[in-house]
């Protein structure tokens, strides 16, 4: 163990087994956790070589042939429970990549959501087997989050009781879906459905594409990889293009809206009901920003008690770069907001399952506002993600920018967040309808309920004007409860301006569209504020939850570096609306700085408590041990154009030198 | 050559740019249209930022020499595989030298320059070049005469080797040591230490005869600092590593997968007296170390090398990210902005003008803040090369500062015109996530960036004190230039009373300098009131530097407004021009304001309703600048081989070529061995079961 790791650890306030057990929701469920990561690690088969060392194709490679025998040991371990799986894949894949994934993750959902029990019966078992491998292709190669662009049609004819299939231009072309390139045989697709001459709208259609046996292309389907991209190596995101391509009518799913064999269309009961699956994932993806968060954070604090650099006091040794107050202040407020996205994901996943449930019961009330928290924190969390994994690369210098540091695969694996399930700004301006919805319905004598509960106290609709200039003096910059109002008054500040705005335009343009979108970047805002009250209120009542004394500080001095950090960031928005005053951003800054200080003898416990294996960070710099540098040696050894000490390339520099 | 026949020659620009595949022959009516009415003169602007339209001419002459070597393309760039990119980029360089040879491209000649630009600099050996300026900065007339011709034959190929695996930006910290033996007159080179090793240079893994070492000179039992050595480390026959040298390549980055980046272990490596660099500082025979230069001079080449990244690396990565977002976001539709309309161009969303025009703004902020760097570079350089060192300081800080800010915000820009793009960004075919993992190397090599705002401060710190002296003492009046505003009268409140204000440079400027000067007033009371208090120096300062970190930017942001407005009155006697570039230039001012808006605030500078006026101001610029966007990013002058992007060609055929590019991948055009090895087994495996 490098010795400095070794201080730091001995040096730490609290004990953060501890604190892994409340990330990880009970010591039960960390101890199962940890058997089934252990059955992988000890597993020959699931070892290879470096990913970094391998080419594209045989990223691809590694990839299928991990899932093809993790779908066996699954069933040997018996490991059925939706985390369990899981957690068995968060440590087999590293990266949660898999070409075979869409299978489980859209497919199968899609076919339970979407199909009839008959349909269910017919292609359940087969797709659950691997018998066959499905994939889910929705956006085209010229449209994205507008659904109701997609251009893919599906045309009954009743003659043979079946659809016809058609990408009649270019950019209908489905373009992106994983595992559709190269690796599934069936896909439900997603288009346009015309039946007696008229335009339904989208549905979904389980198309074959590959012919079972030889895997090659259906007659009438044009299917391929669409080439290099960012990340994500070992997917092959495909295309699709259907030409005049015939599927029977029993391949519409149908357990909503229905096509009978004459061609009369039959409308669903309840459009509402196909949010859950989008609900469900970008629940999914705001855990996924945390567990992202948490893994760069882990690499940087570790690497930064390692690393030695330059001097504070002349005459003295290197200090740890963690000992910079710079350093301290480009990572502790990430690690900060990493606990804040660990304790939201789990809120969401929580309140999703207790409002599935309502659902299955028929109760619909609670789904408009999910669905507006869940647009607006999807998009919240992965724009700070981004940014902050980038943020974390960069504290690392140089070999931050080294493959041997994780750091670039974990942002090129997260970045496609921001935009897939929902385009970011798409989804901020969702929240945003639906705070308008909100303000609206308040300024119309009704009270709302709820996260936007605190519309209903907006200055505007109160009786006494005065209320404004009270507020600067309610703000204690000591207590998480009083930031957290001062978010929700900047929360409901900006909302009120987006609305006012939002009114203005509208009489000043003809159309509400033209003045929505004139509106658009206060509305984004508005949303922002919005989702930055809801991740300080979650994650403050969650501190108050902790029994555990030393815990319970440790993640309060957090919580109060995630609430004034944004107050920091944000003070034009503190200050404009009067909720501070200039002297107490002043004091907000200086406490930052004392938290710093504060939070820094317990930052690798810190990191430690996410209890990332080395095998899933994937990182030389982030190693638990600490011995960083003999590592990284040895590893560039390993590198392929290491294996001969004279590249084969030097007959070029020959040629050179010998001509000029 | 006169401008109409240099046009003849060329031909007209959609010939001279377009990638010449299928699709050329036709415009996209989206694109087409956003050209039609064109508010100013694109072909001005462009030798604006070329320099004069002779440059332009060149720049296009040698352009189109360049294209016509199919040994030059760039296309196959993003399914190669390191080995290949490496390959390939110093077959490139072979070429381009041939080239250059056949045509008469003298050394650091415009048209070199123009070619690398043209291949978007994917060649080998950039830091050969390095290696041979910095002999010619650091090396004695003697020195430059034996080794300069051999670099410039490429008898030698040089790596310039600082970076350890241990040590980074701070330079004292280097463990590499350079002892002296008088007995053989040789210098023994050593890595001491695991963290000794030298590691990141590039053309050093793979490439590299000779390295020039910086390492601690140890003589006559005394440690003098960092020195610069030439060390052979291969054998100039078979080009295996030479005795003592252990080497190789460092092994997968981010991006450079044409550099060989390598690492470098010294084995007491002995080599002859001549081989230190020493027009600053020698060792005499006998062991005597003698002085010649200021400490200082040693930077000197990291001074040059960042100066020369910023114009010939950093920005045109931004500048090429604008052109491929803007130009996507007028073929790219999505919803609709009426109901009654067709879906409407993705430009046309206020969000989207909000990613896309400050990157772009900044991409032209920069083009003239890099360039005055330039200026004062070569100005104070000659004073410098001739001994007199009164205007490195501030060269230095300058320098390090803006390299700085130019490396974040081009990062940023380039991502967010990334982003911009929605999926297809991430294809790697948009050619955005080169740019991107490219430009953002450049946050930490040639001096990290934290570490550089750091340098700049402590300019900043002392420039303050200086002012603070007696009132009636010399130094006031001979403040260094970028820091005179420090003394110029300041008003307490911003005087703008409507959101047309906001548009007046003079005011802006000011309201820059005003938060500059106040942060500086304040990182400096911060560390003297802890010094006060008992704090040692030393800490004093590590407590402050967050607020250090935060004054320079604001310096530097007032720094480029200021050169940016500057700039534009030059122009003004081109009103079209002057006026498309004042509305970026308002808006890269107003942008900055609005995001350290609680900056502005918090002295009650600016008020909260004056917030809102500047607010209303940048907005009300967004659709001014949507009109001329498309021809903003025309005047860049790329051309598609160039840009490299299935996304931003100039015709606007962006999903025809993605869908082609896409079929040619190897990934199309090759087998699946994975489909029989695995997917095979288990789709039959199954079903034998059932």
């Amino acid at each position: 163990m490098n010795p400095d790791l070794q201080k730091e650890r001995a040096g730490a306030s609290f004990n953060p087994e501890l604190l892994t057990n409340v990330l990880d929701g009970s010591p039960e469920n960390t101890r199962r956790r940890r058997e089934i990561e252990n059955l992988i690690l000890n597993d020959p088969d699931f070892q290879h070589e470096n990913l970094n060392f391998l080419s594209r194709s045989q990223r691809y490679e590694v990839a299928v042939k991990k899932s093809a025998i993790m779908v066996q040991k699954m069933r040997k371990f018996g490991i059925a429970d939706p985390a369990e799986i899981m957690w068995f894949k968060k440590l087999h894949l590293v990266n949660f990549v898999e070409p075979v994934g869409l299978n489980y993750s859209m497919f199968i959902p899609t076919l339970l959501n979407q199909g009839t029990t008959a349909q269910q019966e017919k292609w359940l078992h087969s797709s659950k087997g691997l018998e066959i491998i499905g994939t889910y292709a929705q956006t085209e190669m010229g449209h994205g989050t507008h659904l109701r662009g997609l251009e893919t049609t599906a045309t009954y004819d009743p003659e043979t009781q079946e659809f016809i299939l058609n990408s009649p231009t270019v950019t209908s072309i489905k373009w992106w879906p994983g595992g559709l390139g190269k690796t599934s045989n069936h896909a439900i697709v997603l288009a346009q459905l015309f039946t007696q001459g008229k335009c339904y709208g989208l549905h979904a259609f389980i198309v074959p594409i590959r012919e079972l046996g030889t895997h090659k292309p259906l007659p009438g389907i044009t299917v391929g990889d669409i080439g290099p991209k960012f990340g994500y190596d070992e997917m092959d995101n495909g295309y699709l293009k259907m030409d005049n391509y015939r599927i029977p009518r029993e391949n519409m799913l149908m357990k909503h809206a229905q096509v009978k064999p004459d061609g009369t269309y039959v409308k669903p009961l309840n459009n509402k009901l196909t949010y859950g699956t989008m609900v469900f994932i970008r629940s999914f993806l705001v855990g996924e920003s945390a567990r992202s968060l948490s893994k760069a954070c882990t690499i940087a604090v570790r690497y930064s008690a390692v690393r030695h650099q330059s001097e504070i006091n002349p005459g003295e040794p290197e200090p740890q770069i963690l000992d910079y107050q710079t350093q301290q202040y480009k990572l502790f407020p990430l690690l900060a907001t990493a606990y804040a996205f660990q304790f939201v994901g789990a809120y969401m996943k929580e309140t999703y399952l207790r409002i599935n449930e309502d659902i299955g019961h028929g109760d619909l009330s609670e789904l408009p506002e999910l669905h507006a928290l869940t647009a607006g924190l999807k998009a919240f969390t992965s724009w700070t993600t981004n940014t902050a994994i980038e943020a974390c690369r960069m504290a690392c210098g140089g070999h931050g920018y080294s493959h041997c540091s994780g750091l670039p695969n974990i942002y090129v694996t997260f970045t496609p967040t921001c935009t897939f399930e929902g385009d970011n700004t798409v989804m901020m301006l969702q929240t945003a309808r639906f705070l308008m919805k909100s303000y609206d319905q308040v300024h119309s004598g009704k009270l709302v309920c709820g996260m936007v509960s605190y519309l209903n106290d907006l200055p505007s609709q109160r009786i006494q004007p005065q209320q404004v200039a009270v507020w600067p003096t309610m703000v204690d910059i000591n207590s998480p409860d009083s930031l957290t109002e001062a978010y929700k008054l900047r929360a409901a500040r900006l909302v009120e301006i987006a609305a006012k705005n939002l009114q203005t335009e509208v009489i000043h343009r003809k159309s509400k569209e033209v003045a929505w979108n004139l509106t658009s970047i206060d509305l984004v805002r508005a949303s922002e504020a919005h989702c930055h009250y809801v991740v300080v209120k979650l994650f403050t009542e969650k501190v108050l939850q902790i029994q555990e004394k030393s815990i319970q500080a440790v993640l309060r001095r957090l919580c109060l570096l995630y609430s004034l950090y944004g107050i920091s960031q944000n003070a034009g928005d503190f200050l404009q609306g009067s909720i501070m005053t200039e002297s107490q951003i002043t004091q907000v800054n200086g406490r930052i700085k004392e938290l710093l200080t504060a939070i820094r003898p317990d930052a690798v416990a810190l990191v430690d408590a996410f209890d990332f294996q080395d095998v899933t960070l994937g990182s030389v710099l982030g190693r638990y041990d600490g011995n960083v540098y003999e590592n990284l040696f040895e590893w560039a050894k390993k590198s392929p154009l290491n294996k001969t000490e004279v590249h084969e390339s030097y007959k070029h520099l020959k040629s050179l030198q010998s001509k000029l | 050559m006169g401008q109409r026949q240099s046009q003849a020659m060329e031909g007209n620009p959609v010939h001279r740019v377009s990638a010449g595949d299928a699709w050329s022959s036709s415009m996209h009516p989206d694109i087409e249209s956003e050209r039609h009415s064109q508010s100013f003169n694109v072909e001005e602007l462009t030798n604006i930022l070329d320099g004069g339209a002779q440059n332009t001419a060149l720049r296009r002459k040698v352009e189109s020499i360049i294209h016509s070597e199919p040994e030059l393309s760039l296309k196959d760039n993003y399914f190669m595989t390191q080995n290949e990119r490496y390959e390939a980029a110093i077959k490139k360089k072979f070429h381009i030298l041939m080239l250059a040879q056949r045509l008469g491209w003298s050394e650091g000649s415009s048209e070199l320059q123009y070619a690398s630009r043209s291949v978007s600099g994917d060649l080998g050996f950039a830091i050969h070049h390095i290696f041979q300026k910095t002999i010619r900065s650091l090396g004695s007339e003697e020195q430059i005469a034996k080794w300069d011709p051999l670099c410039s034959k490429f008898q030698i190929l040089g790596t310039y080797a600082q970076t350890e695996l241990g040590h980074g930006t701070y330079l004292q910290g280097l463990e590499t040591e350079a002892t002296y033996d008088a007995a053989t007159q040789e210098f023994v080179v050593h890595s001491p230490t695991m963290t000794a090793i030298k590691w990141w240079p590039g053309d050093l893994g793979r490439s590299a005869t000779h390295a020039l070492v910086q390492a601690q000179l140890i003589c006559s039992g005394a440690r003098q600092g960092m020195h610069a050595f030439i060390v052979p480390i291969r054998s100039l026959d078979d080009h295996s590593p030479l005795p003592g040298i252990t080497i190789g390549d460092i092994g997968p980055k981010m991006d450079f997968e044409h550099t060989d980046n390598g690492f470098l272990k010294l084995d007491h490596v002995r080599i002859p007296r001549e081989n230190m660099l020493n027009r600053f500082a020698q060792v005499l025979p006998d062991g005597t170390y003698v002085k010649l230069g200021v400490p200082k001079s040693n930077y000197l080449s990291m001074v040059v090398v960042r100066v020369d990244i910023l114009l010939g690396e950093v920005l045109p990565l931004l500048q090429k990210a604008c052109t491929i977002a803007v130009r996507y976001a007028v073929i790219r539709r999505q919803s609709r902005l009426r109901p009654s309309d067709p879906e409407a161009k993705v430009l046309d969303y206020q969000t989207q003008q909000q990613k896309l025009f400050p990157p772009l703004a900044m991409a032209y902020a920069f083009h003239f803040v890099a360039n005055n760097l330039l200026e004062f570079f070569h100005h104070s350089y000659s004073f410098i090369l001739d001994g007199d060192f009164a205007l490195l300081p501030e060269l230095h800080a300058l320098s390090a500062g803006l390299k700085a800010m130019l490396s974040d915000f081009c990062t940023q820009g380039v991502e967010q015109c990334r982003r911009a793009c929605g999926g297809h960004g991430y294809s790697k075919l948009s050619g955005l996530p080169s740019l991107l993992t490219r430009v953002t190397a450049s946050c930490t090599y040639e001096g990290e960036n934290t570490v550089l705002y750091l340098q700049t401060a402590r300019f900043l710190i002392k420039s303050y004190l200086n002012t603070q002296k007696s009132p009636g003492s010399a130094l006031k009046g001979s403040l260094p230039q970028s820091v005179a505003y420090l003394t110029a009268p300041d008003l307490a409140r911003c005087p703008a009373q409507t959101a047309a204000d906001f548009l007046q440079p003079e005011l802006y400027t000011t309201a820059w300098a005003h938060v500059a000067v106040r942060l500086i007033k304040d990182s400096v009371h911060h560390l003297q009131t802890l010094r006060q208090a008992g704090a040692d120096e030393h800490d004093a300062w590590n407590q402050t530097t967050v607020i250090h970190v935060q004054a320079t930017k604001a310096h530097l942001y007032y720094v480029t407004v200021k050169i940016f407005t500057e700039a534009l009155e030059k122009l003004e006697s081109q009103p079209a021009i002057h006026q498309v570039l004042k509305r970026l230039s308002d808006l890269y001012a107003l942008h900055g304001i609005l995001t350290n808006a609680g900056d502005f605030l918090h002295d009650g500078f600016l008020s909260g309703a004056q917030i809102d006026m500047a607010r209303k101001a940048y907005l009300d610029l967004l659709p001014f600048i949507r009109k001329d966007a498309i021809l903003l990013t025309d005047a860049f002058d790329f051309t598609d081989q160039c840009l490299n992007s299935a996304l931003g060609c100039y015709d606007g055929h962006a999903y025809e070529r993605l869908f082609q590019w896409a079929q040619k991948s190897p990934t199309n055009t090759e087998g699946n061995p994975a489909y029989e090895k695995y997917i095979r087994p288990l789709l039959q495996g199954r079903r034998a079961r059932l």
